[in-house]
């Protein structure tokens, strides 16, 4: 269903950061919404203050996991709700991550803080099927760690030694951080690809996004093999409102998962 | 025209024998009427209700209404609406939701029923503009089912244009004052000796229909003539024409213009020309609750690129600067539609020229915009050779 | 793997070479003290496994950390410009295996053979203009929400 909220009901509430919530919805009825693909984005409408996209962060056989980030009054509202409440959910929507491009490829999964959130169903997906591709790589940039969303997963993954090399640096390092200090990029020296043989799949600010493409794109990476995940305001997320637009792209629609052949310029022009 | 075998001759009689036959058949009659010193879209019960002896004289930032001798009714151009008024309305409920006692939510959408529209007057470029926004709203993926059904439901009535005015330039952009197809009936008005009349073509099975009920008589040749007459003329009074290059690749290859900021320096980022074009459809939402709080609405209100917050992202506009908002708006309209939704979005009817409160003229922003495209390839090629 | 910044890709094939015939092995334990800001930039690294913690020294607080080095990465490079003077510290965070090259060496062979003085000096200057840019670039603050005040 895409015209209508279909209501929803929250199981689980998780706290990821100060300003970052992490919730688990089921169908409240027997109206279900079609299956969801890593990358796409449910709107998530909160009773009486509105509507806005956010991505799956989880995909469950009936759950899905909504990562949010209190930035806004509809946002905030999310972020307040305990078990039991109800949402309507509508979806799903745009491009999802593609991981079928990376057959045979290695993967580099590059996330900048809550851009995590989009990308941790690509790397579970791939570490379900990682025989259909090579190394697996994960790399992780925020703030503090007390900014970096799923701490126990990410840290489990870190030092576990296995199919995935997964990296993680914050820009100031608390006591106890375990891993780099430094800009995300910097990650990329010691992980595991052959660039001109990898899919990238990137999600973040979109300064971080830039220049994380511009270095794989340096290092060998193909540009459409560079798939980045893009923001911008959306209404209705059908195509019709026309506030995602970015340039010739309708990002509800034609994102917002995109290849840096199409991204590019389009980020390299200001207010576009 | 003569390929067309259904096709008559209506009087003033016939025409409000048209009215009153769409009133009959329970459809909400749309046409063009007077109001506070303009052409205004609105409905009517009879064709007394048209602009009879009434024409417009428009120039950009400028409409007036004069009044006509010959008592032509289609003898004036857009006023200040389009039909996306009705099949797009500026507000419309999307939904509406319940929480009850124990937590429970209900959405349920407006199926209140939409209303079968006649629209009485469409000019050529507004046919146009209609195909356009039907695959903008009802294409795709998730077509507008609302839009959907009040646009099937609608009976067009189409009248060529006779009279363009100085700010239209639908020729330069491929279209021009014939009424070729996507309409259900066709009316070009013709006024000579032989008195006030209008040739009547049918487009579909629902026009023919209608057309049967209407007291006509069959299309003779000095009727078909002078129409034909009209509306080629027509074609070569336009008072204003798109430079005739291409202007999708123009636009593309203009995203760092100058001319954005002398552009810029004089649009009051108002919107108006978003309101009046024909196409724009951009919207917003709103969330509206009652006092107990258990009951919400959603609903969708125009919106407009020129407005600071429509590219809000968290923390600020994407588009802060007026430059920024103009060129969005253009280089929609005339390039980056291609890609969205495989056509231009601009039909050439001259409203964003004639409702600018400042007179910012779309063709002129373009010549100029072509001027200074050919400046810097003129400059490229002369460093080129100096090399 | 490579980037611009590493020495495989960094420089000639022919002045790597030269430049390796120069390298000592050696490694730090993790918490070793690899130099102090302020002191004389006399070696300089190329660091090849374990991680190295670059700090600056702020009375009456712990060591703020600026930046972490790893595998391939240039540590130090006050040793190419005057007055060779650390500007920051450096410890093993973990077991760290480097090469090695004494600073004053290098500089000799780059006055003697301007081409490959040539080639070092791009290589050292892609490494700090690189760290510039990432610097920059933390310096904005990407992760906080826009507009969310600095962070505590």
């Amino acid at each position: 269903m895409n015209d209508l909220p279909v209501p929803h009901l929250v199981t689980g509430v998780r706290r990821e950061t100060a300003d970052t919530v992490s919730i688990t919805l089921a169908p409240a009825g027997a109206e279900a919404l079609e299956p969801f693909a890593p990358g796409q984005f449910a709107m998530v409408y909160a009773f009486g203050v509105g509507e806005i996209p956010v991505s799956v962060s989880r995909i469950g056989r009936r759950e899905l996991v909504h990562t949010v980030r209190a930035v806004g009054a509809v946002s905030a509202a999310l972020c307040a709700l305990r078990p039991g409440a109800r949402v309507g959910l509508r979806g799903p929507f745009g491009t999802g991550w593609e991981l079928e491009r990376a057959r045979g490829r290695d993967v580099v999964v590059v996330a900048g803080g809550i851009g995590l959130a989009p990308l941790r169903p690509l790397v579970l997906a791939a570490l379900d099927t990682r025989r259909a591709h090579g190394r697996l790589n994960l790399l992780i940039g925020a703030r503090t760690r007390e900014d970096l969303p799923y701490a126990d997963q990410v840290r489990a993954w870190a030092h576990s030694h296995g199919a995935l090399h997964c990296g993680a640096t914050v820009d100031r390092p608390s006591p106890g951080w375990w891993g780099h200090v430094g800009l995300v990029t910097t990650l990329l020296n010691e992980a595991r690809f052959v660039p001109e043989n990898s899919t990238a799949y990137v999600c973040g600010p979109e300064v971080m996004i830039r220049a994380t493409a511009r270095d794989l794109l340096h290092r060998g990476v193909r540009a459409d093999r560079i798939r980045v995940s893009l923001e911008r305001n959306m209404r209705c997320a059908t195509g019709h409102c026309g506030h995602c637009q970015l340039g010739g792209v309708l990002l509800c629609r034609d994102g917002p998962v995109i290849g840096w052949d199409r991204a590019a310029s389009l980020l390299d022009v200001r207010e576009l | 025209m003569t390929k067309n075998p259904a096709a008559g001759v209506l009087d003033r009689d016939g025409l409000s024998a048209l009215v009153e036959v769409l009133i009959a058949r329970g459809r909400t009659v749309i046409g063009p009427t007077v109001r506070d010193g303009a052409i205004v879209l609105a409905e009517i019960t009879s064709a007394d209700d048209l602009p009879f002896g009434w024409g417009t004289q428009v120039e950009a930032g400028r409409y007036r209404l004069v009044p006509r001798t010959d008592g032509a009714v289609f003898a004036h151009t857009a006023g200040p609406q389009s039909w996306k008024t009705f099949l797009h309305p500026p507000r419309e409920r999307l939904w509406s939701a319940e929480r009850a006692q124990d937590g429970t939510l209900s959405v349920t959408g407006d199926d209140s029923g939409q209303p079968s529209y006649a629209f009485l007057g469409v000019r050529p470029c507004d046919l146009r503009a209609i195909t356009i926004q039907d695959r903008v709203l009802a294409g795709g993926r998730y077509p507008d089912q609302g839009y959907r059904e009040r646009r099937t439901g609608a009976f067009l009535v189409a009248a060529e244009c006779t009279e363009p005015g100085a700010t239209c330039f639908c020729v330069s952009m491929g279209g021009g004052p014939a009424a070729d197809s996507g309409f259900d009936l066709a009316l070009t008005e013709v006024l000579d000796g032989a008195g006030h009349r209008f040739l009547v073509r049918s487009g579909s099975e629902a026009g023919q229909e209608i057309l049967a009920d209407l007291p006509h008589r069959p299309a003779d040749a000095a009727t078909r003539d002078a129409a034909r007459v009209a509306v080629d003329e027509a074609r070569d009074r336009m008072g204003r024409a798109m430079p005739p290059v291409d202007l999708r690749t123009l636009m593309g290859e203009s995203l760092e213009a100058d001319r954005w900021d002398d552009v810029a320096a004089r649009c009051l980022t108002c919107g108006n020309c978003t309101m009046v074009c024909p196409t724009c459809f951009c919207t917003t939402t709103e969330e509206v609750t009652d006092l107990t709080g258990d009951h919400a609405e959603r609903w969708q209100r125009w919106d407009s690129c020129f407005d600071v917050d429509f590219s809000h992202l968290h923390g600020g506009p994407v588009r802060a600067s007026s430059r920024s908002r103009y060129r969005q708006w253009l280089t929609h309209k005339l390039s980056t539609w291609y890609e969205q939704f495989g056509s231009s979005g601009c039909v050439g009817c001259g409203r964003c020229v004639t409702w600018c409160p400042v007179g910012i003229d779309i063709t002129e922003e373009a010549r100029a915009l072509h001027d200074e495209r050919a400046g810097r390839l003129r400059h490229e090629q002369r460093k080129e050779t100096e090399q | 793997m490579t980037s611009a910044t590493t020495l495989s890709s960094a420089l000639p094939v022919e002045h790597r070479d030269r430049l390796m015939r120069l390298a000592r092995e050696v490694s730090f334990e993790a918490g070793t003290r690899v130099f102090e800001e302020g002191r004389r930039a006399d070696r300089f690294w190329i660091i090849r496994t374990g991680t190295v913690l670059l700090d600056l020294h702020v009375p009456g607080r712990r060591a703020a950390v600026i930046e972490s080095l790893g595998h391939g990465e240039l540590l130090g490079w006050s040793w190419h410009y005057a007055p060779y003077v650390w500007q920051l510290g450096a410890e093993a965070l973990s077991p760290v295996r480097a090469w090695e090259f004494d600073a004053g060496t290098v500089r000799a062979l780059c006055a003697q053979d301007a081409e490959f003085g040539r080639s070092i000096a791009t290589w050292v200057g892609r490494v700090v203009a690189h760290r510039l840019q990432a610097s920059r670039m933390r310096l904005l603050d990407l992760y906080a929400p826009y507009g969310s005040g600095s962070p505590a």
